[in-house]
């Protein structure tokens, strides 16, 4: 029998292609917008924390040291569009700086944090056996204790400073989000492909790279915005603590106690003002974060457009 | 040679001098370990496969037919599973004590699968060119300016429409008959020697199951490739495979050509199938006949023939002693005690 068969009728596509002519650079924000509003609204969020944190020198340029024992405690006006603190030093410029601060922080502990979850929990979930059991064992030592014990303990040996909360962050988060990759990993891991790239002849770190860390892409996605949400309050407690970043450094969280709990009721600027910017920023990385999650996942991929439909026609009706 | 509306008969043409064999299986024995012992998904496997030929496994779930081909190329997850004796010669290579390197080697070039759910053996998050072109760029058969070409190539072997486009979807924009095409491509990129298909068309319609089946066996043969066919589907047996294996527990009980095994069958089992199966020359109104009883417990088989408990010819010796594989002529083999002739 010859291969010179007329092709059969499965052989014709189905449904009519998508088309796919826009520009691609413009193609992700775009489907942001269209569906999901809330994740375009925190994607403008945590494009201004960044750009607040990058350009703070400019944007505040009168620095957020500035002491002015003359001009403390005043109400927010036009000159301080915040008010100042009991040293007279602009709370709006504080708070630039101490967005700078935040995502310094947050970017590096969250980086960190992923990077050890990755590494552990894929090491675990798909090689298994005997390491599994080790590095699960050790895990679960750690998750034993209560962070805020494992954080005071850490800032006690390394000292405050940015680096230490950097490192301890990074370490007390991707610790425990290991426990989620590897679960990741190991439902991936079941699934047929994995096995037909196995029969193909490809190799562990092939399967690994191609297979298995695309699939864990997604929850790595959501780890990590909602880690860098969770960093930022935690340096945020840290520092409230006292045990953060150290005093000059206009860390939110810093603000929020030293200044503000002081002075709640004399100068309640100065607790509502690092207040609002911690929790639009935690809001605005979120919401960024879950759009991505939905829109990145080829899995779920059309849900949003037809989610934002029901939602039009029910508002419609 | 079969044409599209033929019946369900089985190739009567006989062979008089037997291809060389490309796979021969010795005494594979594979176990899993449970929390309460062990289970023999395979035991005491022996058979061959010829250069050119389909050769089908037919059996129960949980006869050991698909633990038995994915031994063969020590796919088995370790632990729980592990092959704890006898050999599987390709070319005269025992692929047991190849090393793991050398085995990867083999899998996708010589020897390729093609899995029983097109649904879920693609990944969901790459492109199809990309996931077809992985076999090509494992082994590295084409030189790398190349590949798209070959996949191309493949897709259109497969006979999918409009191949450029294929490339670039993801797979849940391809229907399911279309992805168990792109597997098959993806099986036949090296162009193996040897390609075992593991229920290939279980989870599609009974339309696209004839033109998947047609096309593997088109492309086996105009490639001159060997197929394992594993199956518990009858129908697809009697119309592509050249000889069968059927088996039960664990075990090979009945082997031979595809006519002895519909027309001649000698093993309680077989027989048995045979009469569970529905006919195209039944009388209206007949009514199928099932085999009492389920499947044995493989952790704890029970003594002499596995199949005595459920076997309406089962004799004393059978609880005691197991039958060993017997020929009973040139391609028919049985186990089983009992004499049963065409009369049964």
């Amino acid at each position: 029998m010859s291969l010179s068969i007329q092709p059969p009728a499965a052989a014709t596509p189905a449904t009519p292609p998508r088309r796919r002519n826009r520009p691609k650079a413009l193609h992700f924000p775009r489907r942001l917008c269209k569906e999901r509003p809330l994740g375009a609204l925190g994607a403008m969020i945590c494009l201004v924390l960044l750009l607040t944190g990058l350009f703070a020198d400019v944007i505040a340029p009168e620095g957020f040291n500035a002491i002015n024992p003359i001009e403390r405690l005043k109400a927010p006006s036009a000159e301080h569009w915040l008010g100042t603190d009991q040293l007279g030093r602009d709370v709006f410029a504080r708070i630039v700086h101490g967005a700078q601060l935040s995502v310094i922080v947050a970017f590096a502990a969250t980086t960190l944090s992923i990077v050890i979850s990755a590494l552990l929990g894929i090491l675990s979930g798909y090689f298994g056996g005997r390491l599994d059991m080790i590095i699960q064992r050790l895990v679960d030592g750690w998750m034993c204790f209560p962070d805020l014990i494992l954080l005071i303990v850490a800032v006690a040996v390394l000292g405050p400073g940015t680096w230490q909360v950097i490192l301890i962050l990074g370490l007390l988060f991707g610790i425990s989000g290991s426990r989620i990759v590897r679960g990741a990993v190991l439902s991936a891991k079941q699934n047929v492909y994995v096995h037909a790239a196995q029969s193909m002849g490809a190799s562990s770190t092939r399967i690994l790279l191609k297979h298995i860390l695309p699939n864990v892409m997604a929850p790595l996605i959501v780890l990590y915005t909602t880690r860098l949400a969770a960093v930022i309050l935690a340096e945020s407690g840290l520092s409230f603590l006292g045990l953060g970043i150290p005093p000059p450094e206009p860390s939110w969280g810093g603000m929020l106690s030293l200044d503000g709990r002081s002075y709640m009721f004399q100068a309640p600027w100065l607790a509502i003002a690092p207040g609002i910017a911690l929790t639009v920023a935690v809001f605005g990385i979120n919401m960024f974060g879950d759009a991505l999650r939905d829109l990145l996942d080829p899995r779920m991929r059309g849900g949003g457009g037809r989610y934002l439909a029901r939602v039009k026609r029910t508002i419609g009706s | 040679m079969f044409t599209e509306t033929s019946m369900a008969t089985a190739e009567a043409a006989p062979r008089n001098e037997p291809a060389p064999t490309l796979l021969r299986v010795e005494n594979l024995r594979t176990v899993f370990e449970k929390d309460d012992g062990l289970v023999h998904a395979v035991n005491d496997v022996s058979f061959d496969v010829r250069r050119g030929e389909v050769l089908a496994i037919v059996g129960e779930s949980g006869s050991g037919k698909s633990i038995t081909a994915m031994s063969l190329l020590r796919l088995i997850p370790s632990p729980p599973g592990q092959i704890i004796g006898g050999q599987v010669l390709f070319d005269g290579q025992d692929l047991l004590d190849l090393s793991d390197d050398a085995i990867r080697q083999i899998r996708g070039r010589d020897i390729s699968m093609i899995f029983q759910e097109p649904m879920t053996s693609l990944n969901p998050s790459l492109r199809i060119g990309r996931q077809l072109a992985e076999p090509l760029r494992v082994h590295g058969s084409v030189p790398k300016g190349k590949v798209r070409e070959r996949c191309l190539e493949l897709l259109r072997q497969v006979r999918i429409g409009d191949p450029e486009k294929r490339l670039d979807a993801y797979p849940h924009e391809l229907s399911g008959g279309m992805r168990q095409r792109v597997m098959i491509a993806m099986g036949l990129a090296c162009l193996p020697r040897l390609i075992i298909a593991d229920e290939p068309t279980t989870a599609l319609d009974v339309t696209v199951q004839a033109q998947i089946l047609e096309l593997l066996r088109d492309i086996t043969r105009a490639n001159q490739s060997s197929m394992m066919l594993i199956t518990h589907d009858l129908g697809v047996v009697a119309r592509y495979a050249d000889r069968i294996n059927v088996m039960y527990a664990g075990r090979i009980v009945e082997r031979g050509t595809a006519h002895d095994i519909f027309h001649r069958p000698r093993h309680p089992y077989t027989v048995g199938l045979m009469a569970s199966m529905p006919r195209l020359d039944d009388a209206i109104g007949n009514r199928l006949t099932p085999i009492p009883g389920s499947p044995p417990d493989l952790s704890d088989p029970p003594s002499g023939c596995p199949f005595h408990p459920r076997c309406r010819f089962a004799q004393p010796r059978c609880k005691q002693e197991r039958p060993p594989l017997e020929r009973l002529d040139e391609e028919h083999w049985k186990a089983c005690w009992v004499n049963l002739d065409d009369t049964h």
